[in-house]
């Protein structure tokens, strides 16, 4: 029998319909995109109401990436791609969504998202995604204001906590948690770049360290990694984290922790789906796909 | 007089036995976790090659990434230094000395007595330094010695988008998918790296005629791409792993005799 190398990066996939919502009584079906270069995602929302979302990985071409995910997000809910009055497509593969009749940036997007998911306080949006980290400020529109990129390097992105949770052979989900179950916080892993950081950690396991120490020390350093960027734009409050890591509880904590404030409700997700931090640039794109179909109708 | 200049490489530990300007050994050792180990066995290799005993060595001088923490040398010397000082040994017209190893990479301004006069290293990212051009070779499931051959056969310049090590190992897998031909990824892998360090060397200023050694110089489609980028001439000397290590015994001869 062939074994099959576990994938501990492989974090899961899902769809979901919020209940009570009835799409047929609704005046605007709109959908929002975002194709990220790790997770394709989608949001249908009835009248500018969450109704139906799903989030699954990116596969090799982002036109297929795009049509898996809203077909999969409109699965039994009675709705096809046709009932869809406009779609946005947004993130890195926004370009190539061939349904989607306008593409816009995911900056402006997770502002926008941000804005409609935590509320009109939000001032700072940290969006930590699969291949790049963005620190934007809002005003209280979800208007962006200025915003910051890493999308250079995996230091500080899902990608790089993926290479992590499989080299030391913890599923991604419990990363966070993990991470947070030490005696005592240890010495932040030293290197920024990746690569140099798995040698590093190799060699801390070597040492004798625990998987739980290593992940913690890696975690503080991908805190501090953000931290940094997020200075750099000016942090005002209300602050939230954005995209996947966001469900990292480990780097929340951290990232609280060093930035001195709070980001705001960052377990609400875990209760309800609508809340997925992963989701916000697509609820921003389905926001914005709404306005356009309106001002489409006169 | 015999002295001798180890060299700790964050991949290997190599050792040079000097008689005088003489190099009469070498040896190395993989660094592994421990540098002691490590350091042992590649003296033990280039003593046994010598035919001399630890005894006969008058001075050991040490550079590279672990000074200090084995207890052999009887002084140290910095990197730049070590290879400024082998670098115009090797080639007295040398000015520029790029030294590209496992995990770091770093330039190396020089007069022609071998003084270094200004430097600059990356020990940050793996995008330009070896690893990167490792973890390209896994991606590409091709050795790492294959890797220059390889290059040179390239039919075609395929742009790498992606700088970060991790990024790139995605966009190589995408490139296989596409049914891109292997010598142009690996071509295109040479060229991303060579980018990164000469963009490195442009911030010191290229001044001819330009040495290029530590473990990357042996990798002849990274040598190619280097003087593409550079737009000069680039000299490899033998061994060009061994340059700081013979830099380092060079030094320690000079320090007896003062």
């Amino acid at each position: 029998m062939k074994m099959s190398k576990e994938e501990f990066w492989r974090w899961p996939e899902y769809r979901h319909t919020v209940e009570g919502i009835d799409p047929t009584k609704g005046k605007v079906i709109s959908g929002g995109v975002d194709i990220g270069s790790v997770s394709s995602k989608t949001v249908i929302m009835v009248d500018g109401e969450v109704f139906a979302q799903s989030v699954m990985r990116t596969g090799s071409s982002s036109p297929d990436s795009a049509e898996r995910t809203m077909n999969w997000a409109l699965e039994n809910t009675g709705l096809t791609l046709k009932d869809v009055n406009y779609v946005v497509g947004t993130g890195y593969g926004r370009v190539n969504i061939p349904f989607a009749q306008k593409a816009i940036t995911e900056i402006a997007c997770h502002g926008r998202g941000a804005n409609f998911m935590w509320g009109p306080t939000v001032r700072t949006v940290l969006d930590m995604g699969g291949q790049d980290c963005k620190a934007i400020r809002v005003d209280e529109k979800g208007k962006v204001q200025n915003f910051l990129m890493n999308d250079k390097c995996a230091a500080g992105t899902g990608r790089g906590m993926e290479v992590f949770a499989d080299l030391l052979s913890v599923p991604i989900q419990e990363v966070g948690d993990r991470s947070l179950a030490v005696k005592e916080e240890p010495q932040s892993v030293s290197s920024t770049c990746v690569v140099f950081a798995k040698s590093e950690a190799v060699g801390l396991l070597r040492s004798g360290w625990s998987k739980d120490e290593v992940l913690a020390a890696y975690c503080q350093a991908m805190a501090h990694r953000v931290v940094d960027l997020l200075n750099r734009v000016g942090v005002e409050k209300e602050f939230v984290i954005t995209g996947g890591i966001a469900k990292n509880i480990g780097i929340v904590k951290r990232v609280e922790k060093e930035l001195g404030i709070q980001a705001l409700k960052p377990d609400q997700w875990r209760g309800d789906p609508r809340f997925d931090p992963m989701l916000a640039g697509a609820a921003g794109a389905a926001l914005f796909a709404k306005v356009l179909y309106e001002r489409s109708q006169g | 007089m015999i002295t001798i200049g180890i060299d700790f490489g964050a991949k290997n530990v190599k050792v040079v036995i000097l008689n005088d300007d003489k190099i009469v050994a070498r040896g190395s050792a993989l660094t592994g976790f421990d540098l002691k180990i490590a350091t042992k066995a590649a003296s033990e290799m280039a003593l046994k090659a010598a035919e001399l005993k630890i005894e006969d060595i008058v001075h050991i001088t040490e550079t590279g990434i672990g000074q200090g923490s084995v207890d052999f040398a009887a002084d140290s010397v910095s990197e730049v230094g070590a290879n400024a000082k082998a670098g115009v040994k090797l080639l007295a017209t040398a000015r520029t000395i790029i030294d590209v190893g496992a995990e770091e990479a770093r330039a190396v301004k020089c007069d022609e007595t071998g003084s270094m006069e200004d430097f600059v290293v990356n020990e940050r990212c793996a995008a330009g330094a070896g690893a990167f051009v490792e973890a390209m070779s896994r991606a590409l499931e091709v050795e790492l010695g294959q890797m220059g051959p390889m290059s040179l056969k390239a039919t075609d310049a395929v742009p790498m988008n992606a700088q970060c090590t991790v990024f790139a190992e995605s966009e190589v897998v995408s490139l296989i998918h596409n049914q891109t031909p292997k010598a142009n990824i690996a071509r295109a892998i040479h060229d991303a790296i060579a980018e990164r360090v000469v963009s490195m060397v442009r911030r010191l200023g290229i001044t001819e005629a330009v040495l290029l050694i530590g473990g990357l110089a042996y990798d002849v489609g990274f040598v190619d791409s280097m003087k593409r980028g550079l737009g000069v001439e680039v000299h490899v000397p033998e061994f060009p792993e061994y340059v700081s290590a013979y830099g380092a015994a060079l030094v320690a001869q000079e320090r007896v005799k003062k």
